[in-house]
């Protein structure tokens, strides 16, 4: 049954991953995605989930059981957050060249140290070299969607690539909002069943995770690059079929557009900031101010033409990081500003948010005022 | 928008309490966002929770810094709401508002909700009762869609479900008689 109500974003996030029927969890609980592995581990107990849960010992252990699920051909799904998901660093890049279509939920916390629990984007952006597809969410009605299109994107056979979605931790996972709750049988159908052609199988030996000599391995890696190129075109397939089907669809998958259509100066964000950034743009509007938005849905692969194409008119664009590259810059504004490079665009790079530190209207505005005067970006403390 | 800051003591449920009203709130028909003031849970220590009601889909994701009403749960906290609150403070009390030291500009009502509490639930669990106060004494949300609200949240645990509704309706009642006088 549809049903729209109001409940927690990690519920929510349980329950897209529920409906898309994994069979194995390898579940190591972090702040603060934890409330995502116990809704999981209560479905399971109760009879709703048909799939099995591995306690195990660390986060190293469960991406290293994802691997060995995927290995034998089966959907499947694990979250974390922070340090969880660095001590997974080993086994991350393994996934992708193995070609493995996971899904992993990531509850954006900021990296130790100092220790903290709260919000950020250090942990993923940390991992975006990694040939997993990293894909953002606004609120959790976006998340429960996000869910269900990445086993589809995925899951494409020119995709086979393993997938991050990620939700700002306790701005995302603790919150509690309406949510459309999707019917199983939409789902399934949407989502289609798990078919790999390559898994282990004794009637049919294969060779996973082999070693790579000087003359294959850079193909391996050459092999993953296309794959991202070819989600581009996917992300956006999947985000339309989406959208016929359960009438919400992110933009064009890869980036959504706010009032851009006559704006001189926009913000680029990614995460759950564009929600408070939306409100301080119906504000600047009504005083007349030409301002939009670029909501960054997908970080991996990078949408750089459509980028261009929504930019290229404008006489400023900020970029707020959630994270910065210490030495350097935001990552986001560095790359941005390689995508922009033969634009007249001028972009400023914004860092704000770190360890939890509130973003809230005024200092988009204050980003909003330094961009239309022209001013370098700040640290929006 | 409607804005909403509920203080409480690490155990005494005001996270909860934000999320029943959240609930409520979009059973009456409007949209709703509950939050906590994210950090570490210790048992005893002050906790702030919030919520957001509105007509139309809430965006906002940053921290309250004003509100329009405050739901204080414990008496002893009310030198910790730093907030601006425009409309009214309820507070779980037997004084007199006069007699807490509040310096606002705010309505302030003081009910005993710990006094129901203990009489229909026989402990001190104020947190869903509180709400009865709430519902009496700003129309905000009604207390058909509070008592439907309960029942979505805590559901699953038994009998305190029951007590806690009979909990919720003696302070609605009570509320309304304060109202009156």
């Amino acid at each position: 049954m549809v049903e729209k109500k109001v409940m927690s974003g990690s519920e929510a996030i349980a329950l897209a991953v529920k409906l898309c029927k994994p069979l194995v969890l390898p579940m190591y609980p972090i702040t603060p995605s934890t409330l995502v592995p116990e809704k999981l581990s209560e479905f399971v107990a109760n009879g709703e989930l048909n799939a099995q849960m591995i306690y195990v010992e660390s986060e190293h252990s469960a991406i290293s059981a994802l691997y060995g699920a995927y290995a034998t051909g089966v959907r499947s799904f694990t979250a974390t957050a922070s340090q969880g998901l660095a001590l997974m660093h080993e086994i991350i890049p393994i996934v992708s060249a193995s070609r493995f279509p996971a899904v992993m939920f990531i509850a954006n916390r900021a990296l130790s140290g100092p220790l903290s629990i709260w919000n950020d984007h250090s942990d993923s952006m940390s991992e975006r070299d990694q040939g997993w597809i990293q894909l953002f969410c606004e609120d959790i009605q976006e998340a429960f969607d996000t869910i269900i299109m990445a086993y589809k994107i995925a899951e494409k056979e020119n995709v086979s690539l393993p997938i991050m979605v990620c939700a700002d931790g306790f701005i995302l996972t603790h919150v509690y909002e309406p949510v459309q709750i999707e019917e199983q049988e939409k789902i399934t159908d949407f989502v289609g069943t798990y078919n790999p052609k390559d898994f282990l199988d004794t009637k049919n030996p294969k060779t996973f995770g082999a070693f790579a000599q000087p003359n294959t391995y850079f193909e391996f890696k050459e092999q993953v690059q296309d794959a991202m190129m070819e989600a581009l075109k996917e992300i956006k397939n999947v985000n339309e079929e989406f959208g016929k089907k359960f009438k919400r669809k992110y933009g064009d998958g890869l980036i959504e557009l706010i009032e851009m259509q006559d704006a001189e100066y926009a913000l680029l964000i990614a995460g759950s900031t564009i929600g408070t950034a939306r409100e301080v743009v119906k504000d600047l509007r009504k005083k007349g101010k030409k301002v939009g938005l670029i909501k960054l849905k997908s970080v991996r692969p990078f949408p750089t033409k459509e980028l261009i194409l929504a930019s290229k008119k404008l006489k400023g664009l900020g970029i707020i990081d959630r994270h910065i590259s210490l030495g350097y810059e935001g990552a986001l504004c560095t790359e941005t500003k390689a995508a922009l490079v033969k634009e007249k665009v001028n972009v400023t790079g914004f860092i704000a948010g770190l360890g939890g530190r509130d973003i809230d209207r005024e200092r988009i505005r204050h980003a909003f005022d330094l961009i239309i005067n022209g001013k370098e970006g700040v640290w929006l403390k | 928008m409607k804005q909403i800051i509920f203080l409480g003591r690490g155990g005494q449920g005001a996270v909860t309490s934000s999320q029943v009203l959240a609930i409520s709130a979009f059973i009456d028909g409007k949209q709703s966002q509950a939050f906590p003031n994210f950090g570490v849970e210790r048992t005893g220590a002050p906790v702030r929770s919030y919520c957001r009601i509105d007509d139309k889909k809430i965006n906002l994701r940053e921290q309250l810094k004003e509100a329009d009403y405050a739901l204080i749960l414990d008496p002893t906290l009310t030198k910790n709401l730093n907030e601006k609150i425009t409309s009214l403070i309820i507070v779980n009390s037997n004084k007199k508002p006069v007699d807490l030291g509040l310096q606002t500009n705010a309505k302030v009502i003081c009910i005993d909700i710990t006094k129901v509490a203990m009489e229909k639930i026989g402990k001190p669990f104020v947190n869903i009762s509180a709400l009865g106060a709430f519902a009496a004494l700003t129309n905000e949300i009604t207390l058909e869609s509070l008592e439907k609200a309960v029942l979505q949240q805590m559901g699953a645990k038994g009998s305190i479900v029951e007590k806690n509704i009979e909990a919720v309706r003696e302070v609605y009642k009570i509320s309304k008689n304060d109202l009156q006088k």
